[in-house]
């Protein structure tokens, strides 16, 4: 009888401390929240998990301070779409979110504890940065900060590592996104920066904005820090689990696949794609016409728009797909577009998910701009990722691809699984106008008569034509098959199948040397 | 008031409208031609021309304001 009155007491008193700790920081800092549509962060978790549930550990950390639960930070196990994952998420009510010794070991756990189970890595991000009284327990020694950043570089392409900003990622925490694979932030709150405004305007004497300095949309648009511009918490929590969905648990698995969906009823590829090679058109319209309705998840879509970069399912089967955007600066290919690219071909080799490219690409961008930008060692960084990329790899010359456009786009020489062009497609060194006028420039100067010179023009053109006709193409077996643009998704689908038990190791060595 | 400015540095195709013309939103004001392809210049509001910077022919670089739209 006493004994168990005792553990009554016990129990009792396990509650009392539980309930301090999941709430969070005081009351004033909950009411600072909602001011700024901020979630706390154990719903943050309910929304994210399936059914709202999740495992702690390290919740009793710091629980001595009283004024520090969970040390300001929630470490977590649960399951998103039935995959388990693991968690931390900053409590931005505890400390502004700051990391203290605990802070910084639970977040190292719990890395520890997704490399042990091979499962994905999820940071919930809403912190002020260090905490500075904890400076020496969490700053420099082996299990500081820095052992987060490089076990998220030793986890990097072994588990998918995905980063939610909802608030500030300050000074070296920024480096939290910057190895994720995907960054999802949201606008008005997000924001990362390696010195504040207020640290800019004291050190260098610049007087800046927060949003200029480092919010979601400068990332989303201009730096290329950010992914995926969420416009509320809800939303990015949502996006989270649509993008895992893509993936499998660590690089050893597959991705799974789902019932087909027939693509979004509208027109056929022959309506959209204008005769006019010169002419734009929309690409994500041609994307609709080849995808699974409402599968597409574009990544970086408000950055480097030239170029689309997405996952999608054909049939089922979900695809990494790479596309010029002729809409967006003639598709054609930039030092962001390189390095985007660059990034996205490696997410999906990382993860086993099949690349297609849709080529209409009139080359990489030439001028001096560009030149003194290092476009030929961004180019070099997608040329690089694309090569080595050895999981099933389809090129669809769309319209063109001229230059080492081509090349960028999985051309022939670099070992596409299959190179496909429509009966529109036009390959060569550089377009039919270009080619005349780099040629014949000075014959055609020398030519008096008007009428003459256009005539001999458009003669030179016809040839040329005739040289680059994608008949002449396939019949030297430069490209492998011609199609007709209906038949287009059916077929991606069905050599997507046939590939899928493609196994191709590279030669043995320790890495490339990376054009970085 | 919009600035519309040249995504890359190309030369001005066409002008689509003049001075003082009333725009939609979306709207393709001015075209350029860069590497062999056009690049349509779409003003993101509507308004009116209140000045176009450039003629048919112009180099304009990177960042160049084309024209001007006011709401």
């Amino acid at each position: 009888m006493t004994k168990r009155v005792e553990q009554t007491v016990y129990n009792e008193q396990l509650k009392k401390k539980i309930e301090e700790i999941v709430a969070g920081g005081h009351p004033k800092y909950h009411e600072r929240l909602k001011e700024q549509n901020k979630l706390f962060v154990r719903d943050r978790l309910k929304l994210l998990f399936d059914d709202g549930k999740y495992l702690e550990d390290g919740r009793f950390a710091n629980c001595e301070a009283n004024d520090l639960p969970a040390d300001g930070v929630v470490t977590a196990m649960g399951k998103v779409n039935g995959q388990t994952v693991c968690v931390m998420a900053n409590d931005s009510t505890v400390k502004a979110g700051s990391w203290g010794s605990r802070t910084v070991e639970k977040i190292i756990r719990i890395q520890e504890v997704a490399e042990k189970n091979r499962v994905p890595m999820l940071y919930l991000v809403d912190s002020a940065g260090a905490r500075i009284t904890d400076q020496l327990e969490m700053f420099p020694n082996r299990r500081g900060a820095g052992k987060i950043f490089h076990n998220q570089v030793r986890l990097s392409g072994f588990i998918p590592q995905i980063c939610l900003l909802f608030g500030p990622s300050a000074a070296g925490g920024a480096y939290i996104p910057a190895f994720c694979d995907i960054v999802i932030m949201v606008e008005g709150n997000a924001s990362m920066y390696l010195g504040s405004p207020r640290m800019a305007e004291k050190v260098i004497g610049e007087k800046v904005t927060l949003e200029e300095m480092g919010g979601a949309r400068m990332h989303c648009t201009v730096s290329g820090c950010g992914d995926v511009l969420a416009r509320s918490e809800e939303e990015a929590i949502s996006e989270a689990r649509r993008y895992l969905e893509f993936f499998p648990a660590n690089f050893t698995e597959k991705p799974s696949l789902k019932e087909p969906i027939a693509r979004k009823v509208g027109r056929s590829l022959e309506e959209i794609i204008p005769e006019n090679q010169n002419a734009p058109f929309d690409m994500y319209e041609a994307i609709d016409a080849l995808i699974d309705e409402g599968s597409f998840f574009d990544i970086k879509k408000f950055f480097a728009s030239e170029l689309i970069t997405g996952l999608a399912r054909i049939e089922g089967q979900p695809v990494g797909i790479i596309a010029n955007q002729p809409k967006v600066k003639g598709g054609v290919l930039f030092v962001d577009s390189a390095d985007k690219a660059a990034k996205f071909i490696n997410l999906c080799d990382a993860f086993s998910i099949p690349l297609l490219f849709l080529a209409d690409v009139p080359g990489f961008m030439i001028g001096t701009k560009v030149e003194r930008d290092g476009i030929i060692r961004h180019g070099a960084k997608l040329i690089m990722a694309m090569s080595s990329a050895t999981v099933p790899k389809i090129s669809v010359v769309v319209r063109k691809a001229y230059g080492a456009g081509l090349y960028a786009m999985a051309g022939p020489a670099f070992e596409p699984d299959v190179c496909i062009a429509l009966p529109t497609a036009q390959i060569a060194v550089m377009g039919p106008e270009a080619a005349v006028n780099a040629v014949y420039s000075n014959k055609i100067e020398a030519i008096e008569d008007p009428k003459e010179r256009i005539a001999f023009v458009q003669a030179k053109h016809k040839e040329y034509k005739e040289e680059i006709d994608i008949y002449k193409m396939a019949s030297e077996m430069i490209v492998d098959e011609i199609i007709s643009p209906s038949d287009l998704r059916e077929v991606l689908a069905e050599r997507f199948r046939f590939y899928s038990t493609k196994d191709l190791p590279l030669p043995p060595k320790k890495h490339p040397v990376y054009p970085v | 008031m919009t600035q519309l400015k040249a995504a890359m540095a190309g030369t001005v195709f066409t002008v689509n409208v003049a001075e003082g013309d009333q725009v939609e939103a979306g709207q393709v004001i001015i075209v350029l031609e860069s590497m062999k392809m056009e690049i349509p210049v779409e003003t993101e509001i509507a308004g009116k021309v209140s000045s176009i910077n450039v003629q048919v022919g112009d180099f304009v670089n990177e960042e160049d304001v084309l024209a001007v739209i006011e709401a």
